[in-house]
């Protein structure tokens, strides 16, 4: 097979080759200072750490695509786990495909709920998402009455699916795996993916071409909605442990991830790859920490000095088409 | 006349407030005493005080996510400070000047490197707070003098405390600049329409830098004041107050979409806030609970208007 010439390639995809080759340089770097980083079961763990981060950010993508944003993710998430963790209490015995269809519905639906305002009313996607954050993180303390349900009160099928192994690699890390390659083929062969694009690049030109944005944003909101569902069940039997307060301030690393991965905030813009690839990254920087002797709490500053570097990086080269006097935004 | 007053935010407000007072006192026999009115005040006088400017960001349509961070930040400096033996007058020039150049970054990464405020902010919050984690750990600072606490806990006069005094005369200087000047205008010029404000000749760029700027300031006085009054400083200070500042904006009648929104409005939201807060608190009813409810009000505030819009 035959490669075009790099000045062909567009704009996205070197850039996703170039944050690949970015993220290789920094495992190369881990792994020559300890090479114990190198090992099956540290890489494994490595993604398996990252597995929830993954979808969650994908899902994501898709709704800053088309001009939204969605802060109520790690809300849904916590949520539909404490949905699926007290299901699993009254009926220990229905195995882990009911756990599973539960979360992926009332997550879908609770972005639904998210996607109907964004659509229908016009609302900024901001405000809902923030005012949705709240009241889903409420609605979790009225099921569960504040208690929390801990790994004795979970069924073995329950706590077992996630952490099973297949060929060295967990379920959660196989779920990823298959979301990443799902959505990355279908963000470039899918009319209905590429429609987000459309619709998110420039809605009015869409509405010519028979593309509604609102109800591309609505389609966003309920995948985005039905992953962190889905991603909650995983995260609670991933830590064996649903409260009220999990995932507590997870949206912004999601978002962080995007923004790292190369997703435009401004619609539009963004490639399946560079979310996970932005994933990946964040993810062996977290935990190649411990190895190099940093305390966890630089976590969040490192994250932070990442975002900044790569908004800026990133923010650089649009601003020319009418940038003497006003930059688009 | 009449009809034209019940049409504007600020009357909704208004009535939502008075609402809200006539239940609580026939709900609760401790609600109606000036004590404990003036106690309530605590609840929401540091948040607003970051309200005022933020509105002002959000009517020139950015809008700064950082602020609980550069709070959590100019705490911590506060805390090194003290420390090493700082005066009170310094620790809190300390604070302000952190807050102040917090800000400042905010609005350079803005106008001069062209980020979207939304990630900008949303980094530099990461930042910001990250910085208070690395530096302080799980360690918790609480050296400071004990003439420091005045900022927080003390009272102006009778049950006026010092930081509902501030807050006051804050919302008035916020209120006039923004309703009495012409720079007053051009950040709602630049709300509207900032491409036509350039056009104008108005460098819209040192407006915006000076609106960061500014809500960095106010975020260090915030940042005096709750640490003040708490007489402590954990990495963790102010943690997801960036929303709740952002709701009362909103509450408001600040149009996220800018251009829009008053001073008087954001202080009666503030009002509202602190009200709601504190008589559920009085009801027993957990914090987490009343987020059901400001996160419904928010929605609803937003929705009321667009839905009356689609008839």
């Amino acid at each position: 097979m035959k490669l075009p010439a790099w000045r062909n390639w567009s704009q996205v995809a070197r850039r996703d080759l170039q944050f690949a080759l970015l993220s290789l340089v920094l495992l190369a770097a881990v792994v020559l200072k300890y090479p114990a980083f190198a090992a099956p079961d540290n890489l494994a763990g490595v993604l398996d750490d990252t597995g929830i981060l993954v979808m969650l950010a994908l899902g994501q993508m898709l709704v800053i695509l088309v001009r939204g944003v969605d802060l109520s993710v790690a809300a849904n998430l916590a949520l539909c786990g404490m949905l699926a963790a007290l299901f699993n209490r009254e009926f220990p015995d229905a195995g882990v495909l009911p756990v599973l269809l539960l979360t992926l519905v009332a997550g879908g639906l609770l972005g639904a709920f998210n996607g109907i305002l964004v659509w229908k009313l016009r609302l900024p996607p901001i405000v809902v998402t923030l005012g949705t954050m709240s009241i889903y993180r409420g609605v979790i303390y009225l099921l569960s009455h504040g208690s929390w349900v801990n790994e004795n009160e979970m069924s073995a099928d329950f706590l077992g699916f996630t952490r099973a192994h297949f060929l060295g690699l967990s379920t959660l890390t196989w779920l990823a795996l298959a979301c990443a390659v799902l959505f990355i083929v279908a963000l470039r062969r899918l009319p209905a993916a590429r429609n987000l694009y459309a619709a998110g690049g420039n809605p009015e030109a869409a509405a010519y071409a028979g593309i509604e944005a609102g109800r591309m944003q609505f389609r966003a909101y309920v995948v985005c909605g039905a992953i962190a569902g889905l991603a909650g069940y995983l995260w609670v039997a991933r830590f064996a442990v649903a409260y009220t307060d999990i995932a507590l301030g997870f949206e912004l690393q999601v978002i962080a991830a995007c923004l790292i991965g190369g997703v435009a905030i401004t619609g539009g813009a963004g490639s399946a790859l560079g979310v996970v690839l932005g994933c990946l990254f964040l993810g062996i920087i977290r935990s190649s920490l411990p190895l190099v002797g940093i305390s966890a709490f630089w976590q969040m500053f490192i994250n932070g000095i990442v975002i900044l570097a790569a908004v800026l990086l990133s923010a650089r080269p649009q601003h020319r088409p009418r940038a003497t006097l006003e930059a688009p935004r | 006349m009449i009809a034209a007053l019940l049409r504007r935010w600020e009357s909704m407000l208004v009535l939502v407030l008075l609402l809200g007072f006539t239940l609580f006192s026939l709900s609760s026999p401790y609600f109606l005493s000036v004590d404990t009115l003036s106690d309530a005040t605590f609840n929401f006088t540091e948040r607003a005080l970051v309200a005022l400017p933020l509105a002002l960001l959000i009517i020139a349509g950015e809008i700064d996510i950082s602020v609980a961070g550069i709070i959590a930040l100019a705490s911590v400096a506060m805390g090194l400070a003290a420390e090493q033996g700082a005066g009170t007058g310094v620790i809190a020039a300390v604070g302000l000047g952190t807050g102040l150049v917090a800000g400042c970054i905010n609005g350079a990464l803005i106008t001069l490197g062209r980020v979207p405020a939304i990630v900008a902010t949303i980094g530099t919050m990461t930042l910001f707070r990250g910085i208070a984690y690395a530096v302080l750990g799980d360690r918790v600072l609480k050296n400071y003098p004990e003439s420091f606490s005045a900022f927080g806990q003390g009272y102006l006069f009778g049950p006026v405390s010092n930081e509902l005094a501030l807050f006051a005369v804050m919302a008035v200087v916020v209120g006039l600049f923004l309703h009495a000047t012409r720079w007053g205008r051009v950040v709602y010029a630049i709300g509207a329409n900032a491409v036509a404000t350039r056009f104008a000749g108005i460098p819209v760029d040192r407006y915006r830098f000076a609106l960061f700027a500014l809500t960095g300031l106010a975020s260090g006085m915030a940042a005096v004041l709750l640490t003040s009054r708490l007489g402590s400083t954990r990495p963790s200070i102010a943690q997801g107050w960036e929303l709740e500042i952002i709701s009362i904006v909103i509450l408001g009648g600040v149009s996220v979409w800018g251009g829009k929104g008053s001073i008087f409005g954001v202080v009666l939201a503030a009002l509202v806030f602190g009200l709601v807060t504190f008589g559920l608190g009085l009801m027993n009813i957990p914090g987490i609970v009343m987020s059901i409810f400001t996160g419904a009000l928010l929605i609803l505030v937003v929705a009321v208007p667009a839905l009356a819009q689609r008839r």
